[in-house]
């Protein structure tokens, strides 16, 4: 997957836990709890969802590592690679 | 049959006990003010140097709060309330996250003789404006991003509301900068002389049905709260303790403020939301004493697994306690292989004020149970029928019951008699829980006896979901229940019907969640929708979400006489 196509996945799967929000306004640095408004069972699903989609299993400690899109991103690309 | 009744192996009776507690306050002249008893009593005793919050901040800061530091700012908020023209019995709201603000409003509200409430702050806009007309605020705090988000476009909708006080040193139209106004307050107030029965704390609880009700506490709490601090979590001078609940729910104000500071220890007060490594280097370099957690949170610890917290140093840990919903005893063997100590449950609700029934310090954990009575608690097992309350036996399931009389039980449910009356029968309370009592007197929760649910240690009223997902113009009826998890206990489920025109679809179904987001807040939207062509309802029209619930996990349907129409 390019960056763009691993930033869009985690774009779409947390809208989807969090529908309120709209993803044009997401920030690539907006703190995904502190900005966006998810609270710990939210990251927990999306945690599952990113799981499913992109066969990532993100433990418990690298939470942080996926706190906004841009650190997503670029964790994501690392765990894939 | 056993119906001997169980306040646990202290043989006091509830008046001696209460007399002892009594005498861990001052209570100068008869008076009892929470703020004195927490803050300035300390100070006049020599201590306004220690400690009494240390504020860790989301992004790295450390800030060390004396106890007459806020003695000090808790003052100047008094006075800034004074200066305002309110007065003994105003009702003043905080809707904040935890920053050091939030504990100042709280202390200054109570020195002012005022009333305080706490609001979640993630919570909607719609949990927010119906708990402040309840409470006829006539003051809120909070940030301009709050306000902004959540208030201002109804704010005039709130004919009490005099003051809105917005933290830092700008604020929007129509409301006051608190910076400034503190900055120019004067640093001393004379405690409000308040009564043991004068109102000092208002906390909403969701009904089943209808809104949410408002839990009036008053100053004599404080007697529990330093007495079921100093014997529940084992609360003395100096302990560093960490609470991790958010005052916005009343673990947070009872344990995360009052009876800390009360007991005169060091209280970490952490702004950021669970996170794994965050907590463990908490705990670890603050040297935490006691930590009073919740089964969500020990949850996501659990399932770092034992690995992750290793490198941790938890030497410091003497004890820990959790709250929330039933600590499953995987949870409880977990915590003792890691940290030393096991988490002791323990149990209570935002009418009881304080904690009812606990796994305390000393005793044997059972894994599983919430523990035995507290001293001076009475409490029972009973069953409501035609003729009255029947208590039961050992190993019967029942409503969990209390005798009434401990300094901290709510006073009231504000204007609602009818609702606060059939809270009490034959000289008990009934909590609406129920549980089980084993043969040597630890109580085990069972389940709730009506529709709440209890999701990461929150109770959501179905009612308030309900209604935010009808306001949608595709919804025509939802009915709202609790499905079981493994993390938080429980989730909320909607299950809706639609108005013509509409069509189901995983479309509609995020649209549904996120407008119910908007309105209500993450913690209490529904997690997930169903739709369905038709829900179970009774004949007067009323949904049967006992029958949802049933269907949803494959239980008995129980007695569906009632039933009117259904075909899912």
């Amino acid at each position: 997957m390019t960056p763009d196509e691993i930033r869009t996945a985690f774009l779409q799967e947390l809208t989807n836990v969090a529908p309120d929000i709209e993803p044009d306004t997401v920030g690539p640095d907006d703190h995904i709890q502190d900005d966006l408004g998810l609270d710990s069972m939210d990251v927990l699903t999306l945690v599952t969802a990113l799981h499913d989609r992109l066969g990532v299993d993100i433990p418990e400690a690298d939470y942080p590592r996926i706190a906004s899109v841009a650190l997503a991103q670029a964790y994501l690309a690392e765990r894939m690679a | 049959m056993d119906k001997e009744h169980h306040h646990s192996e202290d043989r006091n009776s509830p008046a001696d006990t209460w007399a002892e507690a009594r005498a861990l306050i001052d209570a100068p002249d008869g008076s009892i003010n929470i703020a004195y008893e927490a803050i300035d009593r300390h100070v006049g005793q020599g201590h306004g140097e220690d400690v009494a919050m240390l504020w860790l901040g989301k992004s790295g800061a450390r800030l060390p709060f004396t106890y007459a530091d806020l003695a000090d700012a808790s003052a100047r908020l008094a006075n800034v309330l004074a200066a305002h023209g309110l007065s003994k019995g105003d009702s003043v709201f905080a809707l904040m996250g935890r920053v050091p603000e939030l504990y100042i409003t709280a202390l200054g509200t109570l020195k002012a003789g005022m009333i305080f409430t706490p609001l979640f702050s993630a919570f909607g806009p719609e949990p927010i404006q119906t708990r402040m007309e309840i409470g006829s605020a006539n003051v809120l705090v909070t940030t301009a991003e709050l306000y902004k988000r959540k208030i201002v476009a109804w704010r005039d909708q709130i004919p009490s509301l005099k003051l809105v006080l917005i933290l830092g040193d700008v604020a929007p139209e129509g409301c006051v900068a608190l910076g400034p106004a503190m900055a120019a307050s004067n640093p001393s107030f004379q405690t409000v002389r308040t009564g043991p029965e004068d109102p000092a704390l208002i906390h909403f609880t969701s009904g089943t049905t209808g809104k949410p009700k408002g839990a009036v506490h008053v100053h004599n709490a404080v007697v529990y709260h330093a007495f079921s601090g100093r014997h529940a979590l084992d609360l003395t001078p100096g302990t560093i303790y960490w609470c991790t609940a958010d005052p916005g729910w009343v673990t947070g104000t009872s344990y995360g403020i009052i009876a800390p500071l009360v007991n005169r220890v060091t209280m970490i007060v952490d702004e950021a939301e669970f996170d794994l490594d965050r907590w463990y280097s908490t705990v670890q370099n603050e040297k935490v004493e006691v930590w009073y957690s919740a089964p969500t949170a020990i949850r996501m610890m659990m399932r770092s697994g034992a690995d992750a917290a290793a490198p941790y140093d938890f030497s410091s840990i003497r004890f820990l306690a959790s709250v929330g919903e039933p600590l499953n005893p995987e949870a409880v063997v977990w915590s003792e292989k890691v940290f030393g100590q096991p988490f002791h449950d323990n149990w209570w609700q935002t009418e009881t004020g304080g904690i009812m029934i606990a796994n305390r310090p000393g005793m044997t954990v059972r894994p599983g149970s919430m523990g035995q009575p507290m001293p001076g608690i009475e409490a029972g097992i009973v069953e409501r029928g035609e003729a009255g309350l029947t208590e039961l036996g050992t190993g019967q399931v029942g409503e969990l019951a209390l005798r009434p009389g401990w300094p901290s039980m709510m006073r009231a449910y504000l204007h609602e008699q009818a609702r606060y009356d059939k809270c009490f029968a034959d000289g008990w309370y009934l909590s609406g829980d129920l549980a089980l009592r084993d043969a040597d007197g630890y109580f085990w929760f069972v389940g709730r006896a009506d529709d709440l649910i209890k999701t990461s240690g929150h109770l959501i009223g179905p009612f308030e979901v309900e209604s935010a997902l009808i306001e949608h113009p595709a919804v025509a009826e939802a009915g709202v229940i609790g499905i079981p998890d493994e993390t938080a206990g429980e989730i909320v489920k909607a299950y809706v019907t639609l108005n013509p025109g509409y069509e189901s679809g995983a479309q509609l179904e995020r649209e549904l969640r996120g407008h119910a987001r908007k309105k209500l807040g993450p913690a209490v939207a529904p997690r997930e929708v169903i739709f369905h062509k038709t829900l179970p309802k009774t004949r007067s029209g009323k949904i049967m979400r006992r029958l949802l619930k049933a269907r949803e996990l494959g239980l008995p349907e129980g007695d569906i006489s009632t039933l009117e129409s259904d075909e899912s």
